[in-house]
C-alpha cells in the first residue's frame, strides 16, 4: 500500500514517485517556516531569562546572604552592616501567607463547591462567576485601597490600631490577609472547580446509589477526591500572596520590624512587613538604599516561590484519583 | 464460541421510521440454555413454585420470591419517550436480563428502579413501581437506595481505602459513629460475598483505586452488599472488564441470586443466555417480551425479539 502523507499547509506537492516525509518540511510555505522558526526562538528565550534571572538571584544573592540575616531582625541604619537581617519580613511573609490562605481555602471551596454541585438558580451561579472574575482582574493596589477604606471604619477598630482621637488606623495583619485572600481565591475556586468538574457523574452517582445524600457525598467523596485540586490552588494561591507588594505597603504598614498590639491577638491586629516590602524599601528604588540586603532577600523570596511551584507540581501529580 | 455481527439491515419499505436492528448471530453447540423446568416442592409461604435451572454456571436451584414490581412505568425526558408502559416483576432467587438495541430505555428503566432517574430535572415518570407491596414513592429516597443497590459501567470505587469503600454506606446511617471493629464483620462478610475476599484480606487499608479493573468492579459489588440490598441493579457491568474478569463476575452475581433480586442490562447475548433466569426484551421504550431465558432465546414469540436474538441459540 502506498501511503501518501501531506501536510496540512499549502506548498509544493512531492514529486511522483517520491514519498513526503512529515518530518523533513518538504511541504511548508516560507511563512509557515518563519512562524515555526519563531515560535521556536520565543521559547527558547524564555528559557534563556528564566535561566538569567535564577542564576542572577542566585549570584547577586549568595553573595549578600548570611544565615544570621535569616535570624536578626533589620535595624535602622544607613550603614549596612548595622541595618540587620529580615527575620521579620520572612515571619511576615510567613504569616500573612497563612492568614490570606486560611481565609482563601474555606471561602473558595465552598463557592467552587455551591458552583458545581448546586448552582442554582443559574442567574446568581453566573452572577458569583462574574465575581470571581472581576475579583480576579482587579489590581492589587486597587483592592488594597478598598481595603483600606473598609478597615479604617469605625466599627472595624477591632481589627487594627484605634488612635487616641478614635481615628482607626486600618493597617494590620488582618487587613493585609483579608485582602491577600482575595488574591488567592479566584485560584482556590478555579482549581477546585476543575477538581470537582473531572469527577465522572457516576461517581457521584454510586454515592447517592447508597442511599447518600448530597450533603454527605460532598463531604465524603467529592471533597477528598478534589484534595489535590484544593491543594494546587491552594499553593498558587501562596505564590501570590508571598509576590505581592501593593496590600503590604498600603495595608500591612510595611514598617521595619514586626509591630504588635497589646491584647491576645496583638500580633495579627499589628503591623510589619515581608520580603516583597522590604526588597523594595532596601533596593535603590526604596529608602533604604541597601541593594545588598535587598539582593539577600530577593533571592529568599524567589526561592520560596519556586519551590510553591515546585509543589504544585508534586501535588498535581499525586493523589489525584483515576476513574477510567 | 463465536459471535457474528451482521451488517445493519438498512430499512426498506415501512420499517423507514423504525430503526434497523442489529443481529447478533451465534454460531455455537455449547451455548448454555435454562429451561424452566419444574423440581421440588412448591414454596407455601408465597404459593408459588421455584423453578430449578438447567445447568448453569451453578446449577443451583433456587426460590423465586417478588421483591419489585413496575405497573404501566412510562418515563419520558421532556417529549421524548424512553420507557413505554412497562410492568415487568423483579424477584429473588434469578437474575433478570434487560437486552435490546442501543437507546431502547434499558438504562432509563433500571435507574428509575432506585429513582435515580429523578436526577435528571426533564424525566417524568408515571406508573407505579412496587417494592415489597409497597409504593417506592412512599420511602425516604435514601431509605429506597440503601434496599435497591446499583452497579456502573465503569468501575467506580471511592477514592478511599477498600475497607472504607465498603463501609461507606454503613456509616452516618444512625445518630452514632460505628466503630471499625464494629463494622469489620459486615466489610468482611461482603467482601466474600462478592469474591474479593480472598485477594484483598491482608490490605484493607490500601487505596480501593489501585486494584484492577476487575477488582474494583467486585470491590463495588461489595460496597452495595454491606448495606444488604434486597434488589441490585447492575448496568453493563463487564463491559469495561476483561473475559477473565467479567467471568469472576458472572458467577458471583449467579451465586448471588439466591439472595438478592438480580436486575443485569447487558449488550451480550450469550452473556444474558450464560447468567439469566429471566430476560426481557425491550424495543424502542416497549417491553416486548419477557419470559425464562431459553423460551426468550429459544422461542421467542415475537418476530422482533426473534430477529434481535437471531436464530443462532438452539
Ligand atoms: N438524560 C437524558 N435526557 C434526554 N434523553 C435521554 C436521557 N437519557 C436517555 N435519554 C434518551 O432515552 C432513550 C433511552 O435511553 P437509555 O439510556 O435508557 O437507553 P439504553 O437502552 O440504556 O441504551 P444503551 O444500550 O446505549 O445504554 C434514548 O433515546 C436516549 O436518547
Ligand atoms: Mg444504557
Amino acid at each position: 500500500m502506498n501511503i501518501e502523507v501531506r501536510t496540512a499547509a499549502p506548498g509544493p506537492r512531492p514529486k511522483p514517485g517520491r514519498r513526503a516525509r512529515p518530518e523533513h518540511h518538504t511541504g511548508w510555505s516560507i511563512g509557515d517556516r518563519v512562524g515555526l522558526a519563531a515560535a521556536w526562538a520565543a521559547g527558547i528565550s524564555l528559557c534563556v531569562v528564566a535561566a538569567v534571572i535564577v542564576l542572577f538571584m542566585a549570584w547577586k544573592g549568595l553573595q549578600f546572604l548570611h544565615l544570621d540575616m535569616l535570624t536578626s531582625s533589620p535595624e535602622a541604619s544607613m550603614d549596612q552592616s548595622k541595618s540587620g537581617g529580615f527575620l521579620d519580613p520572612l515571619v511576615g511573609t510567613l504569616l500573612l501567607t497563612v492568614i490570606g490562605i486560611a481565609i482563601a481555602v474555606p471561602v473558595g471551596v465552598g463557592i467552587a463547591v455551591w458552583l458545581t454541585e448546586y448552582g442554582k438558580p443559574a442567574g446568581l451561579a453566573r452572577l458569583v462567576e462574574s465575581g470571581v472574575e472581576v475579583v480576579a482582574g482587579t489590581p492589587s493596589i486597587v483592592l488594597a485601597i478598598f481595603g483600606l477604606l473598609v478597615f479604617q471604619q469605625g466599627f472595624m477598630g477591632i481589627f487594627s490600631f484605634t488612635a487616641a482621637g478614635g481615628a482607626v488606623f486600618g493597617r494590620s495583619f488582618i487587613a493585609a490577609g483579608s485582602m491577600m485572600a482575595l488574591i488567592a481565591l479566584p485560584l482556590v475556586i478555579g482549581s477546585t472547580r476543575e477538581a470537582l468538574n473531572s469527577i465522572p457523574r457516576h461517581v457521584r452517582e454510586a454515592s447517592y446509589a447508597l442511599g447518600k445524600d448530597r450533603a454527605s457525598t460532598i463531604r465524603r467523596v467529592l471533597l477528598p477526591s478534589a484534595r489535590s485540586g484544593i491543594a494546587t490552588g491552594a499553593t498558587l494561591g501562596m505564590g501570590r500572596i508571598c509576590g505581592d507588594t501593593a496590600i503590604v505597603v498600603v495595608l500591612l504598614g510595611a514598617s521595619m520590624q514586626t509591630t504588635p498590639e497589646s491584647g491576645p491577638l496583638g500580633l495579627l491586629r499589628g503591623t510589619g512587613s515581608t520580603l516583597t516590602s522590604y526588597v523594595y524599601n532596601n533596593s535603590p528604588a526604596g529608602e533604604g538604599n541597601a541593594p545588598d540586603k535587598a539582593y539577600a532577600a530577593a533571592f529568599v523570596l524567589l526561592m520560596i516561590v519556586l519551590l510553591l511551584n515546585f509543589v504544585v507540581g508534586l501535588i498535581g501529580k499525586r493523589n489525584k484519583p483515576q476513574w477510567n | 464460541m463465536e459471535l457474528k455481527e451482521e451488517g445493519a439491515r438498512t430499512g426498506d419499505g415501512p420499517a423507514a421510521e423504525v430503526p434497523p436492528l442489529r443481529r447478533i448471530v451465534v454460531e455455537s453447540e455449547t451455548v448454555p440454555i435454562r429451561v424452566g423446568d419444574y423440581a421440588g416442592p412448591p414454596d407455601p409461604e408465597y404459593g408459588k413454585e421455584p423453578w430449578q435451572l438447567a445447568a448453569g454456571l451453578d446449577g443451583e436451584p433456587t426460590w423465586i420470591e417478588e421483591r419489585m414490581r413496575t405497573e404501566g412505568l412510562s418515563i419520558a425526558y421532556g417529549d421524548k419517550r424512553a420507557v413505554k408502559d412497562v410492568s415487568i416483576e423483579v424477584n429473588s432467587g434469578e437474575v433478570l436480563a434487560l437486552i435490546g438495541p442501543s437507546g431502547c430505555g434499558k438504562t432509563t428503566l433500571l435507574r428509575s428502579l432506585n429513582r435515580l432517574v429523578e436526577l435528571t430535572p426533564a424525566a417524568k415518570r408515571t406508573g407505579r413501581i412496587i417494592l415489597d407491596d409497597q409504593d417506592v414513592d412512599s420511602f425516604d429516597v435514601t431509605h429506597l437506595r440503601s434496599r435497591v443497590g446499583m452497579l456502573f459501567q465503569q468501575p467506580n470505587p471511592f477514592p478511599m481505602s477498600i475497607f472504607d469503600n465498603v463501609a461507606y454506606g454503613l456509616r452516618e446511617r444512625g445518630s452514632k459513629k460505628p466503630r471499625r471493629r464494629q463494622l469489620e464483620p459486615i466489610v468482611v462478610d461482603a467482601l466474600e460475598r462478592a469474591g474479593l475476599w480472598d485477594e484483598v484480606s491482608s490490605n484493607l487499608n490500601h487505596p480501593a483505586l489501585a486494584l484492577s479493573g476487575g477488582q474494583q468492579q467486585r470491590l463495588c459489588i461489595a460496597r452495595s452488599l454491606a448495606v444488604s440490598p434486597e434488589v441490585l441493579l447492575l448496568d453493563e457491568p463487564c463491559s469495561a472488564l476483561d473475559p477473565i474478569s467479567t467471568g469472576i463476575i458472572e458467577e458471583t452475581i449467579v451465586e448471588l441470586r439466591s439472595e438478592v433480586a438480580i436486575v443485569i442490562v447487558t449488550h451480550n447475548l450469550q452473556q444474558a443466555a450464560r447468567i439469566a433466569d429471566r430476560v426481557a426484551f425491550m424495543y424502542l421504550g416497549d417491553m416486548v417480551e419477557s419470559g425464562p431465558a431459553g423460551q426468550v432465546f429459544g422461542a421467542p414469540r415475537e418476530a422482533r425479539t426473534q430477529e434481535y436474538v437471531g436464530g443462532g441459540f438452539g
